[in-house]
């Protein structure tokens, strides 16, 4: 009872139980935090992914899929290996990082959204490279 | 002299009742068959397999790097030092050494997870036996520890941490300054549990003498863990197998005599004492150095057995490892230390009221998905 009452009474020193985090605009996730995988692009629509498939080897579950293309490079006139959808079952995702740890090009990355259940589960197949981007000059395996 | 013939006419019968897979008692999917006499338990016998996934298969179509994330899901509450057995099991069969600032890393987030585990512990001991306010305790103090482990590890329950090899990312340049601020908050705390269960006479009266267990049939049974150490059983694996930065280190091994319930109790809160004064012997001086060592992308164990045991927050796990030179384990068996503290369940209840099952099941402290797999 003293212990229970000792918090009672100083309850406006902090509440013991914890608020859901509804301030969404400024709560500050974690840096690490797993939400779900991302690929970032800048802002001329590029990413890194070389299409070398290490993640897809890497995930434990076929969490990740690629589908790639070898096109001819205007530059050296070589066929080169790339990617046209790198996509990403987030449902079936285990959150055990080994693709982002397998990335050599850092292409993939984690995300720090918490929100992730949805109402229809083909919302959770996502594809992770924007429609029309290309890979980042100077990116190589 | 009436309500005697009464008695006497008052026939009882033997009759079944399940208990679960769906009761909030059972922390999770365990079906409990019970064959009762009015209150009195004649049997128990658990049934199991609603929350099998095939773990040990799924572990022979992995490779070893992927296997450790799936130990995450088998005793979720100790998921790092589960990790830590597989690495450890690979480790030892590759002839690895690890820098010892992994070691110390490791030992340290392996009892921050053993104190984790029994808060959570404690606040469902008391939910158990009806004292609600237990349990929004128990998880203020847990939540201090899973945001540690979110900043460092990336993820609150399951991390995935270790690798073979070491760690996947170094800790968290807050991780020391957090870890400080916790012990300081938990000894203040610590004491406040006493006050309000270990203490309360009701809690007492509902623990002591209930659920007995002796050191023989501990043994007997395969008992581990706080359960084995609650009857005088000394089995703690830090102790007697010293792994990781666990040598470097003084503590006193939990050990209780009476081998009842509260015997069980006693070992878990003095365990976490115990666990809190080793984190505090490593934490001023996690030694520098690299936080893994390059291994091959793809790891091949040489062919034959390995065997690896920690000492969870339940008990002994056991890794055991046939390989026979690719890629993936031949087979995978973990020894689990939930299974064998299960069995003795009927052993302790048989003769019991309903209530005292809740009670001294909820001292068994059981993770279903660990007993499953």
């Amino acid at each position: 009872m003293s212990v229970t009452g000792k918090y009672f009474l100083h309850s406006q020193k902090g509440a013991i139980t914890q608020q859901y985090p509804d301030n969404r605009e400024t709560l500050k996730m974690f840096e690490r935090f797993r939400g779900e995988v991302v690929m970032p692009h800048d802002e001329n629509n590029e990413h890194r992914c070389t299409g070398c498939q290490k993640c897809e080897l890497a995930c434990p579950n076929g969490t990740i899929e690629i589908i790639w293309d070898r096109q001819v490079d205007p530059e050296t006139g070589k066929k080169k290996k790339l990617i046209e959808k790198h996509i990403y079952h987030l449902g079936m995702c285990t959150m055990c990082g080994l693709c982002i740890e397998a990335c050599p090009t850092d292409a993939i990355k984690w995300a720090q959204n918490y929100e992730n259940s949805v109402y229809d589960r083909t919302t959770l197949t996502r594809v992770l490279n924007k429609p029309g981007s290309k890979l980042m000059p100077g990116v190589e395996e | 002299m009436e309500t005697s013939t009464v008695n006497n006419n008052f026939k009882s019968e033997e009759y079944f009742i399940n208990m679960g897979p769906q009761h909030p008692a059972t922390h999770g999917v365990l079906r409990l068959l019970l064959t009762i006499d009015g209150e009195t338990i004649k049997k128990v016998e658990p049934d199991l397999g609603y929350i099998h996934r095939s773990i040990e298969k799924m572990c022979e179509r992995d490779s070893y790097q992927q296997i450790v994330h799936l130990t995450d899901r088998m005793d979720y509450l100790s998921s790092n030092i589960n990790n830590e057995a597989v690495c450890l099991a690979v480790e030892n069969a590759l002839q690895i050494e690890v820098p010892d600032r992994v070691k110390v890393i490791r030992t340290i987030i392996g009892e921050l997870t053993r104190i984790a585990s029994h808060n959570l512990w404690w606040g469902v001991m008391g939910m158990d036996v009806g004292a609600l306010t237990t349990y929004f305790y128990a998880f203020r103090d847990r939540e201090m520890i899973n945001d540690i482990f979110e900043e460092t590890c990336g993820a609150r329950l399951t991390m995935n941490y270790n690798i073979p090899g070491g760690l996947m990312f170094d800790i968290h340049p807050n991780f020391v300054k957090r870890v400080k601020e916790f012990i300081a908050h938990f000894k203040t705390k610590l004491p406040e549990y006493d006050t309000l269960l270990t203490n309360n006479v009701i809690f007492q009266k509902r623990m002591r003498g209930v659920g007995m267990l002796s050191k023989e049939d501990a043994i007997s049974y395969g008992a581990s863990g706080p359960v084995g150490r609650g009857s005088g059983y000394s089995c703690d694996v830090r102790k007697l197998h010293p792994y990781s930065a666990l040598d470097k280190v003084t503590f006193n091994e939990a050990l209780r005599t009476e081998g009842d319930s509260f015997a069980r109790y006693e070992v878990r809160i003095q365990e976490m004492w115990e666990s809190m004064s080793i984190v505090e012997q490593l934490i001023d001086n996690i030694p520098e150095g690299d936080y893994k060592v390059e291994t091959n992308a793809v790891i091949k164990l040489p062919k034959g057995e390995f065997y690896q045991k920690v000492e969870t927050a339940r008990g002994e796990l056991g890794v055991y490892i046939i390989s026979t030179g690719t890629k993936n384990p031949y087979r995978l068996k973990f020894r689990s230390p939930g299974f064998s503290n299960l069995s003795l369940l009927n052993h302790i209840a048989v003769g019991g009221k309903i209530g005292d099952l809740v009670a001294s099941m909820a001292t068994l402290d059981l993770v279903i998905p660990d007993i499953d797999r």
